[in-house]
């Protein structure tokens, strides 16, 4: 992974030198083994900061919506279908960007990682050519990335950033092989009642810190239906019921317009896969409208756009 | 007159029975592993505890303050005569024992509580609960790289807020008692040998060598004396809040975070009056009803929680810092703000 930090930072460097952009949003390196932070570098001297390893898990355009200027942002695949929804959907325009696109193998998830060693702390983490090597006191392993690879990048079909200016490394062969809904037909195949027993236990934990929904860049309204307090929509407190109606309603939000990124799930302080919500959603775009999110500026997004050709009756 | 604490010692293989024993008098809370952390929950009948853990993923804040509680109850039936009239919801508050709580989170309770029972104001339903838990201690023998306990008046075996301290010998467990109710505790435990010079001396060890294993420290020497409106606006907070998304990981999880919002739910014609745990974070928090929002933007809702931790509480209570250096919020913000370079931007300023 760390082949592209070089390449990042010149062309970072490059591009604040030239006054291309006011600023770059990027990764640096984290306080704490297995984190990164988003960074906001105005200075061209400050560039090498910039970091990519494969625990880059946030989503940057979450950084974008109503951003002034020109900004250069790093963006792996899914960072950078976001950044087309963000244009798509009027909060970002293409001309203020410059966008580095960052090949992507995956990101791998540090909460596989941490199970593996058990109640261990990890230490330290060393990468090299597929390889990743755990590091606490007692302990060591080098384990196979592809082994403990994000559940969402396990499925991913767009690995190569689909919107760039300049491009770190060479762009990796994408996958053809993966079953990308083989998590939904698993669910699917439940009864009515054990799907709900399915999502009421998947939800248990939480603790409506709202980490899924601030993590993703999809959610920028000014006040969320949640947050809404003149009439309020939603009750506050842990009841079931009222959570449920949070992650139902969230992913609604998202239908059609989520690019299975994983951030949400990365920032859940508890662990849940918030991802089961809208992993159905998702697939039922892509059946019914043969759409991926953004993977294009020009096309509207499926579910505010109409076609004289629509195969439904009714609408046509 | 009241004997003086003696150190008590069991064989660990004698824990099952001690908490058995435990919950003829008390609910007993203990760690567990579920769904891929650490939590407390009602020890279950024949099962032990876990004691392997470093910590819970949350602090046990919420068995004193939880989440969500209901405060009052009330009818708008306006046929009933005490219609409107809120009654204080019943509630029980069966002595409890949380066995194996952290120093740092059991720190935690004391100061927070300097919040909820202090000469101006006195939360009954904080005060209640807390009187009516029982803590008994785990020291850490492992603590993690995160943990800055010691930096802040706190420590892997420290005693404050404690009832009992226990001391993992390997084959036995020092039972330390701090208060009368830890002492009570013990008793009804069936702990009662008392812990020879060896023992004792073996558990100092274990303590100064667990406090020489804490590899973070932060500075809060200067925060005191810092000029209020320098801390305010000090052109760091810029750079530290970039990253916030704003999501409530760091205060939910933070055994000293004690914000709450209050909210009436009415369903037909039943009502309730509900405590709920709130977030600085959340734009929400400060807004007025007027539209009016003091802290509308990312900054000044980042500012604000360090600025409460480390320096309002600070000035206020004379208590020393709002943080207890458990690490929680280092290891699990998603975007990786670490409050102990806060603290160190801050005293540094």
């Amino acid at each position: 992974m760390n082949r592209y930090v070089d390449e990042i930072r010149a062309v970072a460097r490059k591009i604040l030198e030239e006054k291309a952009v006011d600023l770059i949003i990027g990764f640096k390196k984290g306080s704490i083994p297995m984190m990164t932070e988003p960074v906001l570098i105005r200075d061209a001297a400050e560039t090498g900061q910039l970091y990519w390893d494969s625990f880059c898990f946030m989503n940057l355009a979450t950084y974008l919506p109503k951003r002034e200027g020109k900004i250069g942002i790093i963006a792996k695949g899914c960072d950078s279908r976001n950044i087309a929804v963000h244009i798509v959907e009027n909060q970002v325009k293409r001309e203020q960007l410059y966008i580095i696109g960052v090949p992507c193998e995956g990101m791998v998830d540090r909460r596989k990682l941490c199970s593996l060693v058990g109640d261990k702390e990890v230490r330290e983490i060393a990468e090299s050519d597929g390889d990743i090597t755990v590091r606490g006191e007692g302990l060591e392993h080098t384990l196979k990335k592809a082994d403990y690879l994000q559940d969402n990048c396990i499925r991913c079909m767009h690995r190569n950033p689909v919107l760039y200016d300049a491009i770190a490394g060479d762009l990796v062969e994408e996958r053809k092989d993966p079953d990308p809904y083989d998590d939904v037909r698993e669910i699917e195949a439940m009864a009515w009642d054990e799907r709900w027993e399915f999502f009421s236990t998947l939800i248990k934990d939480c603790t409506r810190c709202y980490a899924c929904r601030n993590a993703c860049p999809l959610c920028y309204c000014p006040t969320c239906f949640v947050d809404e307090s003149g009439p309020q929509w939603v009750g506050k407190s842990i009841d079931p019921t009222d959570t449920m109606i949070f992650h139902i309603l969230r992913a609604y939000h998202c239908a059609g317009r989520c690019t299975d990124c994983g951030a949400c799930e990365q920032a859940c302080p508890v662990d849940i896969k918030v991802r089961f919500f809208t992993r159905r959603l998702n697939r039922d775009v892509f059946d019914l409208y043969g759409c991926e999110a953004g993977l294009s500026i020009e096309e509207r997004p499926p579910l505010d756009t109409y076609r004289p050709d629509d195969y439904d009756e009714f609408i046509r | 007159m009241t004997c003086p604490m003696t150190d008590k010692i069991f064989k660990k293989r004698e824990f099952g029975g001690f908490l058995r024993a435990l919950k003829k008098t008390y609910e007993v809370l203990v760690p567990f592993k579920e769904q891929g952390f650490y939590r407390f929950k009602p020890i279950a009948d024949g099962e032990g505890a876990d004691l392997r853990f470093t910590n819970t993923r949350l602090s046990p804040k919420s068995f004193v303050l939880p989440q969500s509680e209901r405060m009052f109850e009330f009818t708008v039936d306006e046929k009933i005569e005490d219609a409107h009239i809120l009654k204080e919801a019943t509630r029980a508050y069966p002595p409890t024992a949380i066995v194996g709580i952290r120093p740092c989170d059991a720190k935690a309770m004391r100061l927070v509580d300097v919040n909820f029972n202090n000469p101006e104001f006195r939360d009954p339903w904080w005060v209640t609960r807390l009187n009516s838990i029982t803590l008994v201690g785990l020291g850490c023998t492992e603590p993690c790289s995160t943990c800055f306990c010691t930096s802040v008046n706190c420590g892997p075996f420290h005693e404050e807020g404690l009832d009992v301290l226990l001391f993992d010998l390997e084959e036995y467990l020092l039972a330390r008692p701090l208060t009368e109710k830890g002492k009570g505790l013990l008793q009804s435990g069936g702990v009662e040998r008392d812990a020879d010079e060896g023992s004792r001396n073996k558990a100092h060890k274990l303590r100064r060598e667990a406090e020489q294993r804490i590899s973070s420290h932060v500075p809060t020497d200067k925060l005191g004396q810092k000029n209020v409106n320098d801390l305010f606006d000090a052109p760091f907070w810029d750079d530290v809040a970039f990253a916030c998304i704003n999501c409530g990981t760091c205060t939910f999880l933070c055994p000293t975070c004690w914000c709450f919002d209050i909210q009436d739910e009415v369903i037909r014609a039943e009502g309730d009056r509900i405590r709920n745990w709130d977030s600085c974070m959340f734009p929400l928090f400060t807004l007025h009803a007027s539209g009016h929002n003091p802290r509308a933007e990312k900054l000044q809702r980042v500012r604000q929680r360090f600025m409460h931790k480390l320096k309002y509480y600070v000035d206020k209570y004379k208590n020393g810092v709002a943080c207890v250096g458990c690490g929680r919020c280092v290891r699990y913000c998603p975007v990786n703000i670490d409050i102990r370079e806060v603290f160190r931007l801050m005293n540094e300023l």
